[in-house]
């Protein structure tokens, strides 16, 4: 076996990794969500990869019978991941926008003792 | 009933009750009216709650049967799985949902800002859009989808309450949900990697031959982990306390009754329906995990509530506190204990839609629900407070309130696989439920009412009869509980696949 | 009336009047409200006694109400014991919530109407239990009257009641959570069935060990029935106003705590279980260490409502002790002294509301030569007295009676020991009250007062209970039969 069989997965792992240290270690409530984002798109690769079939082509109907196709569901999928991403970007994002507007800053620590203060 | 006669109408009801709130959600913002908003989403909650009761006597009497989307046969379309469980727990959720939407507007009036008011009774239908789409789908990515749908719309509603903390709470909320959401949709990828097929049955019956490898292990741990951030599984439940605290009145009682109830249902059907109980119990040893977990959070969050000052917050963790209960009645995985499970998801959600709804009639007449404004609010406010107290009788499982069915059934199911300690555990600690209902007791009867409460007054008919009818059924359910433990059974068995 | 309607009646007449009270509180002036109280409350015994011939003719009417869990039911079957409980506690509500308007208006109390609520809707729960026919049915009405009386303890709203209730719902709800709710659950797994039934359910069910730990999961578990360690909760609760404290010690709670514990040894266990495996030696010698201790410490208080309350739980000991014997005769002596005590204590109980609320003593040194200021009073206190005492011609005499020769029958010749022994504490902490009443020459304080009585409704219910003492020394005969049918002839 190949390691290098696996290539695609350690790209995944990494960038899932890198994300989820993004999400848990900053204060920062904008890099927060960009980290939510690497996570996500680690997932999203995950998804398209494992459709690739070796050898195959894209999923366009082709002439003749030895065409190989790849899986075209898992992209389909991922459209739709795509999708509910961006969407929780987005109200993340803005819920960012009303705490910047509320607390006056979006670091995480001080948002946490204006909270006690209050 | 089966696939054949889905020409028949009813067949389509329980596609319908997804559909109705889906589609009604952007009618409603379109008018700009929160009255007209109002009157839609009533309208749509309670024909969705019709559709889901006629669903559930279908399949009580004739069983259940698939509901393909489009005509489209599995696994290339989409299916709807419509069993008992499923109906049982669309019921829940549109029950909840539509009581809840009877009492808002006078609610949301007090606590939404007007131009806001629209969205708010949108973002209310999508998520029970989400909650009874997850429930009843039969395709294992669309579970991801509606789960999304209704984390979204959740999140925003978290967002819309009175004070600035509500952002904060939405805020985190949305980080560890869509985290969870993100580890359940690994896990199905994995599945998906494995087997080929998203549909459920499909699904389950492809997984055993695979079961072995250490893809569907990890998949099953990503499921697990991601389903228990969901259903805040204790410690995985910091979320939930701001959450829920600082929602709007409506919002809290809808999120707390029905949210991690669906995902504790959506657990269940991974775990039993897809894996399968040889698989996560007996190879993968899931039991005791799961029943330390939930003794756990029995204990931890039970204590905790104790020691809260504000009084959503203590439902809160009151809330960890009793989805405990309902993972350690699955921690057994026999019908006994899957019942237990499942009523006790019913059965809570009624006890605290019912309590959170009241802590919104103090909100509304008192603008505040931390227990040190609340001194003396029995006497100006007896409705509310019989209400919150039969509520509260309810979290410590007095006996006549939906409480002790739940717990009397659970106690059973664990005597009967002969844990005598847990027995003993789980008793106990419903002692720590009397003292944070007692906490609240004191504080509300037998202090003087304070200089600042003296204006206030009982709320009107408006909001207190929804909830008043909340906690009749909670006493009638308590009662005659026979029902709904028939019932309990019957999907604990569906879910385990085994004859009655 | 059918036994079916009179049974549902005998729990729905005191709602009602919880409801009207509730609403006429609101509405009317206190004495509409008072009078309309006690006049329907006083319905409730005729009711009950419509059940009498039915039963005494062997009769067991049944009532299924709804079914709780699956094979589970709320049903109610009205069975000697119950009768006179159910009899007891009917006949003392009325006399007790005339003698508690007395009481609470003579002192002046707040929140009087919520007060009356709680006290009705108890004795609802307390028929409840008095007519349950399965352990389930008999753990909800249990619970259901401990929380009902909680607002009654708490009353005073004051620090001291607030802790007394705090002491009262933590020992009461953890005993009956931790304790009975898993003996029922035990009993259930092992027996398969719920139902009292005459000779037990659990005879053949359970061996060895376990029959005393069950039996000890029952007797503590029913933390009503006060049993030490766990009897703190009841002198604590005398933080309550007296009416409370009467209801609490003679009527509905205490009493509903042995007759639970009764009914569980006689329909659960059965006697043949109990004696053929001597499961419950232990238990008669924890109740003999209770009566005998509770005495003791009853002699050392000053004040006369703790006195009776550690009185009371000695006093709860003989049943559970007829109880554990085993016996026919322990039995019917356990069985009798619930009626027997019920009216002597709260006799007592009434007086020495009625001395505080009339000249504000309440300590049992302030009494000397009051017995001349305020005579019938002390009449009703000395007839009550002798019937806790055991002495002829009070209702009290019977039970010590049966209950020693259940002892003999059970050979064990120490308990009767026991029983003398305290009879004579009895006389020892009871008797000097009356002698300083009557014989020592009255303080100043006392001399000052005018020579008047207790204002009447506070002096005609403990003579009513007093007259009732006597009444039940000739009526003895009645009781045993309706009684000795249950453990056989």
């Amino acid at each position: 076996m190949n390691l290098l069989d696996h290539f695609n997965y350690y790209v995944v792992i990494t960038l899932m990794m890198v994300g989820f240290y993004i999400i848990m270690a900053r204060n920062n409530l904008v890099k927060k969500v960009i980290g939510l984002n690497i996570f996500q798109a680690a997932v999203i690769l995950m998804y398209v990869t494992m459709g690739r079939v070796h050898d195959g082509t894209a999923p366009i109907l082709a002439d003749g019978p030895d065409v190989v196709y790849s899986n075209p569901l898992p992209q389909v999928l991922m459209l739709t991941a795509i999708v509910v991403g961006v969407a929780t970007t987005a109200l993340g994002l803005a819920l960012v926008v009303r705490i910047q507007e509320n607390y006056g800053t979006i670091e995480e620590d001080e948002i946490r003792a204006l909270e006690d203060a209050s | 009933m089966s696939a054949e006669t889905a020409t028949d109408f009813s067949a389509h009801l329980p596609a319908l009750a997804v559909m109705v709130p889906l589609m009604t959600a952007p009618l409603v913002v379109i008018f700009r009216n929160s009255k007209v908003a109002f009157g839609l989403s009533l309208a749509a909650a309670w024909s969705v709650f019709g559709m889901i009761l006629k669903t559930l006597m279908l399949t009580l009497e004739h069983g259940g049967w698939v509901y393909e989307l489009g005509g489209w046969k599995a696994p290339i379309g989409i299916v709807y799985n419509v069993d008992t469980v499923a109906a049982f727990v669309m019921l829940i959720v549109s029950g909840i949902g539509a009581l809840v939407l009877s009492y808002a507007p006078m609610s949301v009036a007090r606590e939404i800002p007007e131009n806001r008011q629209t969205l708010f009774y949108s973002a209310f239908l999508l998520a029970m859009t989400g909650l009874l789409g997850m429930t009843i789908t039969g395709d294992a990515f669309n579970v991801f989808v509606f789960l999304e749908i209704s984390s979204l719309a959740s999140y925003t509603l978290v967002a819309m309450g009175s004070s600035r903390n509500g952002f904060t709470a939405a805020y985190r909320y949305l980080i560890m949900g869509a985290i969870g959401g993100t580890f359940i949709l690994i896990g199905i990828g994995l599945m998906y990697m494995m087997t080929g097929t998203l549909n459920m049955a499909d699904l389950a019956e492809r997984l055993p031959e695979v079961a072995h490898t250490r893809t569907i292990m990890a998949s099953f741990a990503f499921v697990i982990v991601g389903a228990g951030l969901k259903l805040a599984l204790w410690p995985m439940h910091t979320w939930l306390p701001n959450a829920y605290t600082y929602a709007p009145s409506v919002a809290s009682a809808f999120i707390s009754a029905t949210g991690t109830k669906v995902m504790v249902y959506v657990m269940l059907r991974f775990v039993f329906g897809i894996y399968g109980t040889e698989f996560a119990f007996t190879e993968l040893s899931l039991g005791l995990p799961f029943a330390v977990l939930g003794l756990g959070g029995i204990y931890a969050a039970s204590t905790a509530a104790i020691f809260q000052t504000n009084f959503k917050r203590l439902l809160a963790y009151s809330s960890v506190g009793q989805i405990g209960y309902i993972v350690l009645g699955m921690s057994l995985a026999t019908v006994g204990g899957l019942a237990a499970a499942i009523l006790h998801l019913f059965n809570h959600a009624i006890m605290k839609a019912g309590l959170f709804m009241a802590a919104g009639h103090i909100n509304h007449q008192v603008g505040s629900v931390r227990l040190a404004d609340l001194e003396g609010i029995g006497r100006k406010m007896p409705i509310t407070m019989g209400l919150i107290a039969i509520g509260g009788a309810g979290l410590i499982g007095v006996p006549l309130t939906v409480g002790f069915v739940s717990k009397w059934v659970l106690i059973s199911a664990l005597a009967e696989q002969d844990l005598w300690w847990v027995v003993g555990l789980a008793l106990a600690s419903s002692l720590l439920a009397v003292a944070y209902i007692w906490r609240f007791v004191e504080v509300a009867w037998i202090r003087e009412p304070a200089p600042a409460l003296e204006h206030v007054t009982e709320v009107p008919f408006w909001l207190w009869g929804p909830t008043a009818v909340m906690m009749t059924l909670s006493i009638v359910f308590g009662v005659w509980g026979a029902g709904t433990t028939e019932v309990a059974m019957e999907a604990a068995r569906i879910l385990l696949g085994v004859a009655a | 009336m059918t036994a079916q309607t009179a049974i549902l009646l005998t729990m729905i007449i005191p709602l009602v009047v919880a409801a009207l009270v509730a609403i006429l509180g609101r509405v009317a002036s206190a004495n509409v409200r008072d009078t309309v109280m006690v006049v329907v409350a006083a319905s409730l015994f005729p009711v009950v006694m419509t059940l009498w011939p039915e039963v005494t003719a062997g009769g067991r009417p049944e009532l299924i109400w709804v079914e709780m869990f699956p094979g589970l039911p709320i049903a109610f079957k009205v069975e000697p014991l119950g009768l006179v409980f159910g009899m007891v506690a009917s006949f003392l509500w009325p006399v007790t919530a005339l003698y508690g308007i007395g009481y609470m208006r003579g002192h002046h109390e707040k929140h009087q109407t919520r007060f009356f609520f709680y006290f009705s809707a108890a004795i609802s729960a307390a028929m409840g239990i008095a007519w349950s026919g399965n352990l389930m049915t008999l753990f909800a009405f249990y619970e259901a009257l401990t929380l009902s009386t909680y607002p009654l303890v708490a009353h005073h709203q004051d620090e001291a009641s607030l802790k007394a209730g705090r002491v009262y719902l933590g020992i009461l709800l953890f005993t009956s959570v931790a304790f009975l709710l898993s003996a029922i659950v035990w009993t259930g797994s092992v027996a398969g069935t719920l139902d009292f039934r005459d000779g037990g359910i659990l005879s053949g069910h359970v061996h060895g060990w376990h029959v005393p730990v069950l039996l000890g999961l029952f007797a503590y578990g029913i933390g009503k029935a006060a049993l030490m360690p766990f009897h703190r909760w009841l002198p604590n609760a005398m933080v309550a106003p007296t009416p409370v404290s009467a209801l609490l010690h003679a009527v509905a709670v205490v009493k509903a705590g042995v007759f639970s514990v009764m009914k569980v040894v006689v329909y659960v266990f059965g006697l043949d279980l109990l004696s053929s495996t001597s499961a419950s030696v232990w238990l008669m010698y924890v109740a003999a260490f209770t009566i005998l201790t509770a005495s003791l410490i009853a002699m050392t208080k000053d004040n006369l409502k703790e006195r009776l309350a550690y009185s009371t739980i000695s006093q709860l000991s003989y049943i559970v002790l007829g109880a554990a014997m085993a016996t026919k005769a322990g039995f019917v002596g356990g069985s009798m002294h619930i009626a027997m005590h019920a009216f002597g204590k709260i006799t007592l109980f009434f007086v020495a509301g009625a001395i505080y609320v009339h000249t504000h003593k309440k300590y049992v040194s302030q009494l000397d030569g009051l017995g001349r200021k305020m005579p019938l009073t002390f009449l009703a206190f000395g007839i009550g007295t002798l019937s806790i005492i055991g002495l002829p011609p009070t209702g009290g005499m019977w039970s010590k009676w049966f209950l020693a020769l259940g002892a003999l029958q059970a050979e064990q010749p120490l308990l009767v020991a026991v029983f003398m022994i305290s009879s004579l504490l009895n006389v020892a902490y009871l008797l000097p009250i009356m002698a300083r009443a009557f014989f020592l020459p009255p303080s100043e304080e006392t001399a000052a007062l005018p020579d008047k009585d207790a204002p009447w409704a506070t002096l005609v219910p403990p003579l009513i209970s007093a007259v009732g003492c006597i009444v039940l020394f000739f009526w003895a005969d009645a009781l045993r039969s309706l009684l000795v049918p249950v453990v056989g002839v």
